[in-house]
């Protein structure tokens, strides 16, 4: 018997050494190692330094700076903003979808470009056009003056740049499984006598699920960590239109850095929640889908 | 009726409707916005844009973006040719794990992101006594604008390589190592022209926020007019200011990089449809 069918013979566990398994390709060591390194030194160190400063403060003054009432403000507006505006996306994002898949117009390249522009366009540069267009005066604001909409320097307004910043995560996780949706199903569908309105209610959406779910997910985190295109529109005042991000800086100005830290671990504990919840949708689509 | 519509497809009226809702949507989040800008812009005519980018303080602005892409976006870029080679051509534990720390900075907010350098390098922070006795300054300067920046744009090479590696298999690598090729041999002559399109696109993507990143470069920068304001900081400033021609002019410069990126990223997918994957 040779040394090989030997080695075939005993368990996988066994011949598998627990962390590297012996591949052909070099490099394993020093690659793993360079990236280990820099995601230490860029993103984890720094990270842990924001729970380690606000672990500075006693539990109740973390509760006092984390959860005040200008917070708690701060955050029912940043997650509701968010939330809406990733519920007016996930209406929108489907539309848009649904017809750059599955119509032909004039000019679908273009707006098929123009749908990824929140990724491409700088965040200021959003902020102060909508804040323009929205105002009172603005292009668009002043039509809806005299209907008694106010839509800048309110919470409506830091809605409005929200949708504008999760758009293309909508659009961009369900376009792929929209356009792998087979014919055949449909076809199926309304062979057996499924009028068209119960075939896409029926057939089509639930099969859109997990992906417009992770779609949301990813623009209501998106939304709820933004800073820049929200605070030329949201108009900043306290209680009422401060976003929790903005929050932040007012405190590291007056120096309240462990404050400033309490606030950042909240939100970064709800961005973690989010981020599990997104991997975990993936994950059930992968397996059950 | 002339003829009889196929069961898959929508009625005339539907698809009529369903485009011009998406046309007025679209029209009032996207188009318009891009529009105001250049219209603003040039509200007092050409010359006072051009004016407006071209002053000293516009030009430094424009500088410091361009030194702080070109510090950040090759770093990134090494990272993820890095981080891929190890994930995708490897098998070890973890290995979903250590994707998700990659993907990190994009669940955490920008402001997060300039707070947690502050906590470092700033004078309370861990190194601050350090830094002020070997005369280094990191935060309110140009290191980091650029250590935020890197922060904000980490995921983007990293992401865009790994899936595509994973999907190429390791065979050919294979093939050329058993041939007698070195293992950096291997990597520029295989690994590389393999995913060239791939990492295009990641660095694409990559240089657009890092050019227009705003909220951590914003915790960091300090606001120092021609020292440590980066285009969209300036932007603010004069906005802030009240000067809207100005802060449109140089929005402007910011919405044709964006302009161009739409068009080499759309030319990309048109030629390679294989680095298309999904939205981040």
């Amino acid at each position: 018997m040779t040394a090989e069918s030997l080695a075939a013979q005993r368990p996988a566990a066994a011949r598998r050494p627990l962390f590297r398994r012996r591949s052909a390709i070099p490099g394993f060591g020093l690659t793993l190692g360079v990236t280990l390194s820099i995601l230490s030194l860029v993103v984890l160190i720094p990270l842990s330094a924001v729970a380690l400063k606000a672990a500075e403060l006693s539990p109740s003054e973390f509760v006092a700076a984390a959860f005040s009432e200008r917070a708690m403000a701060a955050y029912r507006l940043t997650f509701g903003a968010a939330l809406v505006a990733a519920i007016a996306n996930g209406v929108f994002g489907v539309l848009t979808t649904w017809a750059l898949v599955r119509y032909e117009f004039p000019g679908k390249t273009i707006i098929n470009a123009l749908v990824d522009l929140p990724f491409a366009l700088p965040t200021a540069v959003a902020g102060i056009a909508l804040a323009t267009l929205y105002a009172p005066n603005g292009w668009i604001g002043q039509f809806l003056t005299p209907l008694g909409i106010k839509a800048a320097y309110n919470p409506v307004g830091v809605t409005i740049a929200l949708i504008f910043i999760g758009l293309p995560f909508v659009v961009r996780t369900i376009e792929p499984v929209m356009r792998d949706l087979s014919a055949d199903v449909e076809e199926a569908s309304a062979s057996l006598g499924a009028g068209r309105l119960q075939t896409i209610w029926r057939v089509i959406l639930p099969a859109l699920g997990p992906a417009w779910l992770t779609g949301f997910a990813m623009a209501f985190a998106r939304g709820v960590g933004e800073y820049g295109s929200v605070i030329f529109i949201a108009g900043n005042m306290p209680y009422k239109s401060e976003i929790a991000p903005l929050l932040i800086i007012i405190q590291l100005e007056q120096f309240q850095y462990a404050q400033a830290a309490s606030i950042a671990v909240v939100m970064l504990v709800v961005s973690f929640l989010m981020l599990f919840v997104i991997n975990a949708i993936q994950a059930f689509s992968r397996r059950f889908v | 009726m002339a003829r009889a519509r196929h069961p898959t497809e929508d009625p005339g009226w539907v698809k009529a409707l369903v485009i011009g809702v998406v046309m007025v949507f679209l029209a009032l989040v996207l188009i318009l916005p891009l529009v105001a800008v250049f219209a603003e812009a040039l509200r007092k005519g050409v010359p006072a844009a051009v004016e407006a980018v071209l002053h000293e303080d516009a030009l430094a602005a424009v500088k410091l973006t361009l030194l702080t892409a070109a510090i950040a976006v090759p770093f990134n870029a090494i990272f993820g040719l890095c981080a891929s080679w190890a994930v995708a051509k490897h098998d070890f534990p973890g290995k979903s794990f250590l994707i998700t720390l990659i993907d990190l900075p994009f669940s955490v907010s920008p402001v997060v992101a300039g707070l947690i350098y502050v906590l470092v390098f700033g004078m309370q922070g861990w190194l601050g006594e350090w830094l002020l006795d070997n005369d280094l300054k990191v935060i309110f300067a140009v290191p980091g604008i650029v250590l935020a920046t890197v922060f904000v744009t980490f995921p983007f090479v990293a992401r865009e390589l790994i899936p595509l590696m994973q999907e190429q298999g390791t065979s050919e690598e294979e093939a050329a190592i058993s041939m007698g090729a070195s293992g950096l041999y291997t990597f520029w002559r295989v690994t590389t022209p393999n995913v060239r399109w791939g990492l295009l696109y990641g660095v694409l993507l990559c240089n657009a926020r890092a050019m227009g990143e705003f909220g951590a470069v914003s915790v960091v920068s300090g606001h120092i007019r021609g020292l440590t304001n980066t285009m969209p900081l300036h932007v603010e400033i004069l906005y802030n200011e009240y000067d809207f021609v100005g802060a449109f002019a140089v929005a402007a410069l910011l919405c044709l990089l964006a302009i161009v990126t739409l068009v080499l990223k759309t030319a990309l997918e048109v030629a390679q449809p294989a680095v298309r994957r999904g939205g981040h």
